[in-house]
């Protein structure tokens, strides 16, 4: 019975190696055992986006992904947007527009935002709404959080 | 909420895969882009005693034209990779107007066709598409292979025609010849939810605009997507008039029997699917709706 | 010219650390030896336990404990109530586990200890429970026959009941010239905040720290050292980074106490994190009111009153908020507005379903639907605009403050200061009301389009107390300390900008801590929107106190009178030159605070403890305006705009009010449209996932229109402040529900009941 597994991957750039059970979610790995707990776990079932995280670049539920699929694939989290004290402009948009209250969505909505701006241009309000659509906040009803992703589109002209 | 234990392979070869499934069978879930097991199992309403991971296993992921001018998918494939097609948009542009329909593009960016179709939630809307392109399924087994149409894939609530020792490996989207619209169309309580009922169609029409083929489908509003033969026969050989149309709706809630649930009553899904199609139907016949291979045999 | 804080939209000190993924919430707590609980919970919403085996869970590997109900006998007590409370409640109340029966799905039968929350849950699946189901009652109406009695003692499911009265309602209804008589419902439904609930709690060397706390950490460590019997000096409450509360995190709940008991008993940290199925079943509900309401009117729209019967569907036990509300809906539900006479009954019921708490606005959400519901049939009735009967009947400026007479049972609501025909007017304005005529149409597409309004006044600012404790040190740093604790709302900002104005220093040298019970012995908490009224008043009351002190010490060191110094950011001028040189800085007065031989008042550290107290409520009051368009062929309503119009007194930092007044809206737009606890008739909580259970994303919400006006400052706080918290989800049902009716008052329907769904919206359709 294969019950744990070694896994090699890379989050934010720095190297790990670890021997995981095999039913332990990607979200727990993570935060119970690298102890990056910037990640959230907010359902457990893919559906409020609190554990949005990147998996090769592209942003993915790690609440619905096993750790040992992890293995050999490199992961960005929150915790490494910022490049050292140097806010990403994203965190700086989110400050500015008040884009945060309780911060529990913040994470996983940076990360999502992370990817949308990657790879759309110039999005229109509508566009960034869609976006962001996957990850809910109970907080701050949108309007900041659309807007911030918005002056991030725009200083990046 | 975390998952019951489990044994767990992932094999990199499909004949390891199909190995294990022999092996298995009942006992064991495959696990490829886990949008819709990995909830089940973290609910624990789900608990196989062998998952078997097919992501690492080369030749599952492909989209690829074949030489009759159709298309091939394999089962692999994310659902992002399709939406992003230009090939799936120029071959089988329903299948790119569905997708984005599909919860969110982080679930997009992990969930794969094969799972949409395996899964078979009756108001998906990979399974309803595929149902109306006609598609042919590929499933292999470690005696060899067998080729399932669409008409013959959905079984029932969350049941295919898929063995437990089977695994789905490609689809195939046969060309169409001649000037085809279509239309789809769905409501939702949310963007991104599954839809409480929804239709897609294509339309085959003559140069005069007179229907000579009609495929309707309706998901959400039965065990499985299913087409609507009374309105398909209906129509074809009518001009889709908005008399037609309004019949063809009629036709189609006359023949549902939906369920109730939290969301909606059988009535709602009975009632809207025929707005459903009515409004699909509408939609094929704008001029922006992009024609299939316009321009070549219309016979 | 010295900065101004208050007023001012400063961002968050506060986000960096939610930014980057520093922050500590509840599940972000280890400590070295930690165990991880879970819970077994009833599957019956009914049910009598008639025994519990644990062999099989005790045996595996990693499970550590299973408490029962036998384990926590000798010191169970009732979880008390903590606000509105009633004699007849009693019997009602929830013990830490069940004993011998089970009343809701998801009642807590035993706590399980193990190494890993994954082998908790192994552990679950073999602890064999045996239970006799019971039939379960889930309706009102069907609960108040006592056919089916869920708490046998007191042999009824009626909790409660009494009645508030002003005026001679019977008059009322002899002069009316019009009557109207509806039932309303609203939708069972609760806050959700993404974070779910969770602590960890640690015994060591006699001493108890419960991590995870807020809300009420003061009061709630005094319910447990009564139910444990632990002394309360003893007990740690720490509230770290808080993931949303909307009133639904922070009461005492069953596990409060179980967690805490573990930790004791097993002799190592404990931890819980709920998950959210279980907060589905597990957590307050909210919101699911009944209410029979009639209306007597002159027919020029003139209220003369208003007779209702308001029923809360309390769930299987009364729990912490006791009948808030029910008691709530019908302490507001006349409203803004003249109404001589008014009488309402108000009922506790009691089903098989999840306890009932508050969620934003308790029964104001539900009463503003009600009333405003009814006051636009009464329009259409007589022939009268909406927004012009709003106007006939609102108390005006010149009427404050208004007795509104004994809508409660505890005394009389007095509503403060406010202009409510101004508000309203400001709503009109923004949703283009007079310029759009008619106020309904269909567009080309088939689609029905109408305009609502609703008009709300929202009780803030419940004393009796709160406290803040400020210290200043030698480095001339002013460390505030807070009773009121904080899930997201800002507090370490505004509160810092409150202080730096108050006190007459640089905002930079504030520093803000909240919801440690160490930090302050006696806090009253953050809810009802008095966080800002209350603990806002209570740093305003500690500087004014600290500038005398600091004042004092000055012009004691300067050998000149107080009142011939100014304390201006955090440094001592003579008044008249604070241009010039500085004559002692902060810290210089710490120093000196601390020299014994200089100081001759005591204590050597400078700091002073103040309590600010009140008696009586402040009111918020506003109107919201919707434009929706309804789909007749599918009952998909869009929201093509949202105005909410908020006067709140004095806004501290507009940038943070606007934000709760933005996520209030949302909030709301989603309990209207899509959130609903819907149970079968056997009990069973058919939307027990986020799949079923639909919450708001950014494409449910239009971009909601916020305008916030200070136009009526409390008269009853030095700060003139009134709470921010509620008043965007207030009027959200009552204003969508409107906007609704009218746009489909053509097709014969009128809105009664909440969600608005596409399903529901149809079958009104057709029917």
């Amino acid at each position: 019975m294969t019950t744990e597994r070694n896994i090699r991957l890379t989050v934010n750039g720095k190297a790990y190696e670890s021997l995981v059970p095999v039913r332990m979610t990607l979200v727990d790995f993570l935060r119970g055992e690298l102890d990056l707990t910037g990640t959230h776990v907010g359902c457990e079932h893919g559906v409020c986006g609190a554990c949005t995280i990147l998996v090769d670049g592209s942003a993915m539920r790690s609440c619905l992904m096993l750790a040992v699929q992890a293995d050999g694939a490199s992961l960005m989290t929150v915790e490494g947007l910022a490049d050292g004290p140097e806010l990403h402009p994203l965190q700086r948009a989110f400050q500015r527009n008040h884009a945060l209250q309780c911060g529990f969505c913040t994470p996983g909505l940076l990360m999502t935002a992370y990817e949308f701006l990657r790879d759309t241009s110039n999005p229109t309000e509508e566009q960034v709404r869609e976006g962001i659509s996957g990850n809910i906040c109970r907080c701050t009803g949108y309007a900041p959080i659309v807007q911030a992703i918005l002056d991030v589109s725009q200083e990046a002209g | 909420m975390k998952p019951a234990r489990f044994d767990y392979y992932s094999p990199s070869s499909r004949d390891e895969a199909l190995e294990l499934l022999g092996q298995y069978g009942d006992d064991a879930k495959i696990l490829a882009g886990g949008q819709s097991l990995m909830p089940m199992m973290n609910m624990r309403l789900v608990r196989p005693k062998v998952v078997i991971d097919i992501n690492r296993i080369a030749g599952l992921s492909h989209i690829s034209p074949r030489r009759d001018a159709g298309l091939a998918i394999g089962a692999m494939t994310r659902q992002r990779e399709l939406e992003r097609s230009a090939l799936v948009l120029e071959t089988a542009p329903l299948l790119s107007w569905a997708i984005p329909y599909i919860g969110h593009f982080q679930i997009r960016n992990r969930g794969t066709v094969g799972g949409s179709l395996a899964h078979s939630d009756p108001a998906a809307e990979i399974p309803a598409v595929c149902l109306t392109l006609e598609t042919e399924f590929e499933l292999a087994n470690s005696g060899g292979e067998r080729t399932v149409k669409a008409e013959d894939f959905f079984l029932n609530h969350l049941t295919t025609a898929l063995e437990p020792v089977e695994l789905l490996t490609q689809i195939r989207i046969p060309q169409t010849v001649g000037n085809w619209r279509w239309g789809f169309q769905e409501v939702c309580r949310r963007d991104g939810d599954f839809a409480l009922v929804g239709a897609a169609t294509m339309l085959h029409l003559d140069d005069k605009g007179i229907c000579l083929e009609a495929r309707i489908t309706t998901f959400g509003a039965g065990g499985t997507p299913m087409r609507m033969d009374a309105a398909e026969v209906y129509l074809s050989g009518s001009s889709v008039s908005t008399d037609d149309r309004s019949e063809a709706a009629r036709l189609v809630s006359d023949a549902l029997d939906p369920i109730s649930d939290i969301h909606a009553s059988a009535k709602y899904r009975r009632d809207v699917a025929g707005v459903m199609v009515r409004r699909a139907l509408e939609q094929a016949l704008l001029p922006q709706a992009l024609p299939l291979n316009e321009g070549e045999d219309a016979a | 010219m010295v900065q101004q804080y208050i007023g001012a939209s400063i961002t968050r000190k506060e986000d960096e650390r939610f930014l980057t993924g520093r922050a500590t919430f509840a599940d972000d707590v280890k400590l070295p030896g930690m165990l991880h609980a879970t819970f077994v919970r009833s599957p019956h919403a009914h049910a009598r336990i008639v025994a519990i085996d644990t062999t099989a869970a005790l045996a595996m590997p990693g499970v550590v404990a299973v408490f029962t109900y036998d384990d926590i006998a000798g010191m169970a007590k009732a979880i008390p109530v903590r606000l509105y409370p009633l004699p007849s409640l009693e019997p009602f109340l929830q013990y830490p586990l069940a004993q011998d029966k089970v009343r809701y799905v998801g009642d807590p039968v035993a706590i399980v200890i193990a190494d890993s929350r994954y082998l908790a849950e192994d552990a679950l699946d073999v602890i064999d429970v045996t239970y006799e189901p019971l039939p379960a009652v889930v309706d009102i109406e069907e609960s108040l026959r006592d056919e089916i009695i869920i708490h046998e003692a007191p042999g009824t499911n009626l909790a409660a009941h009494y009645v508030v009265s002003t005026g001679d309602i019977d008059q009322a209804f002899r002069d009316a010239e019009y009557t109207r008589k509806e039932r309303f419902k609203t939708n069972r439904h609760t806050g959700n905040p993404l974070e779910t609930r969770g602590m960890v709690v640690a015994y060591d060397a006699g001493e108890l720290t419960v991590w995870g706390a807020t809300k009420v950490p003061h009061f709630n460590r005094e319910v447990l050292s009564s139910l444990l019997d632990f002394p309360e000096e003893k007990m740690h409450f720490v509230e770290g980074d808080v993931g949303g509360g909307f009133g639904i995190r922070g009461e005492f709940y069953p596990e409060d106490f179980l967690v805490p008991f573990a930790a004791i008993r097993l002799g190592r940290p404990v931890k819980w994190t709920e998950d959210r199925l279980e907060h589905l079943i597990a957590a307050n509900h909210s919101r699911d009111i009944l209410c029979d309401i009639e209306i007597a009117m002159k027919k020029n729209g003139a209220i003369l009153g208003i007779r209702a019967q308001v029923y809360g569907d309390m769930g299987g036990y009364i729990r912490t908020h006791g009948s808030l509300v029910p008691a709530s809906t019908a302490g507001l539900l006349m409203g803004p507005y003249n109404v001589p006479a008014y009488e309402c009954g108000v009922h506790c019921v009691i089903t098989n379903k999840t306890g009932v708490g508050t969620f934003r606005a308790p029964g104001r959400y539900e009463s503003c639907f009600i009333r405003e519901r009814l006051l636009d049939m009464a329009a259409a009735d007589l022939g009268i605009d909406p927004a012009e009967l709003r106007f006939k009947n609102l108390i005006q400026p010149s009427q404050m403050p208004y007795n509104a007479g004994r809508t409660r049972a505890d005394g009389d609501t007095i509503f403060d200061s406010g202009n409510y025909p101004q508000a309203l007017t400001r709503a009109l304005d923004e949703i283009g009301y007079e310029e759009t005529n008619p106020k309904r149409w269909v567009d080309d597409a088939g689609r029905y389009h109408g305009i609502g309004i609703a008009t709300y006044v929202k009780n803030t600012g419940r004393g009796p107390y709160e406290g803040a404790r400020i210290v200043i040190s030698g480095t001339g740093d002013v460390d505030v300390y807070l009773g009121i604790t904080t899930m997201g709302q800002g507090h370490e900002t505004t509160m810092a900008q409150i202080c730096a104005d108050s006190l007459g220093v640089s905002m930079d040298a504030v520093t803000i801590y909240h919801g440690n019970t160490d930090y302050i012995p006696f806090g009253g908490g953050t809810y009802g929107s008095r966080g800002t009224v209350m603990g806002g008043n209570a740093v305003h009351l500690a500087c004014q106190n600290m500038k005398e002190r600091i004042l004092s010490l000055a012009s004691t060191y300067l050998d000149t009178e107080p009142a011939n110094l100014v304390l201006q950011t955090g440094e001592i001028f003579r008044k008249g030159a604070e241009q010039g040189p500085a004559l002692l800085s902060l810290g210089e007065i710490a120093g000196l605070a601390e020299n014994p031989g200089f100081n001759e008042e005591g204590s050597g550290t400078l700091e002073i403890t103040a309590y600010f107290e009140a008696d009586q409520l402040t009111f918020s009051y506003g109107s919201h305006a919707a434009h929706v368009a309804v789909d007749p062929e599918t009952g998909k309503i869009e929201i093509i705009r949202y105005v909410v119009v908020e006067d709140i007194g004095r806004a501290i930092n507009p940038l943070m009010v606007h934000g709760q007044a933005v996520g209030g809206a949302a909030q709301g737009i989603g309990a209207t449209l899509l959130e609903e606890l819907v149970y079968d008739d056997s009990g069973q909580l058919l939307a027990g996932s986020f799949m079923d259970y639909l919450l708001p994303t950014s494409t449910d919400v239009p971009p909601i229109e916020s305008i916030v006006l200070e136009e009526a400052p409390s008269p009853l706080n030095p700060l003139g402040v009134k709470g921010a918290g509620e008043g965007g989800i207030v009027a959200t049902g009552a204003t969508l529900a409107n906007a609704v009716s009218n746009a489909l008052a053509p097709l014969g329907v009128q809105i009664t009941q909440l969600p608005l769904s596409p399903s529901f919206i149809a079958k009104l359709l057709s029917g």
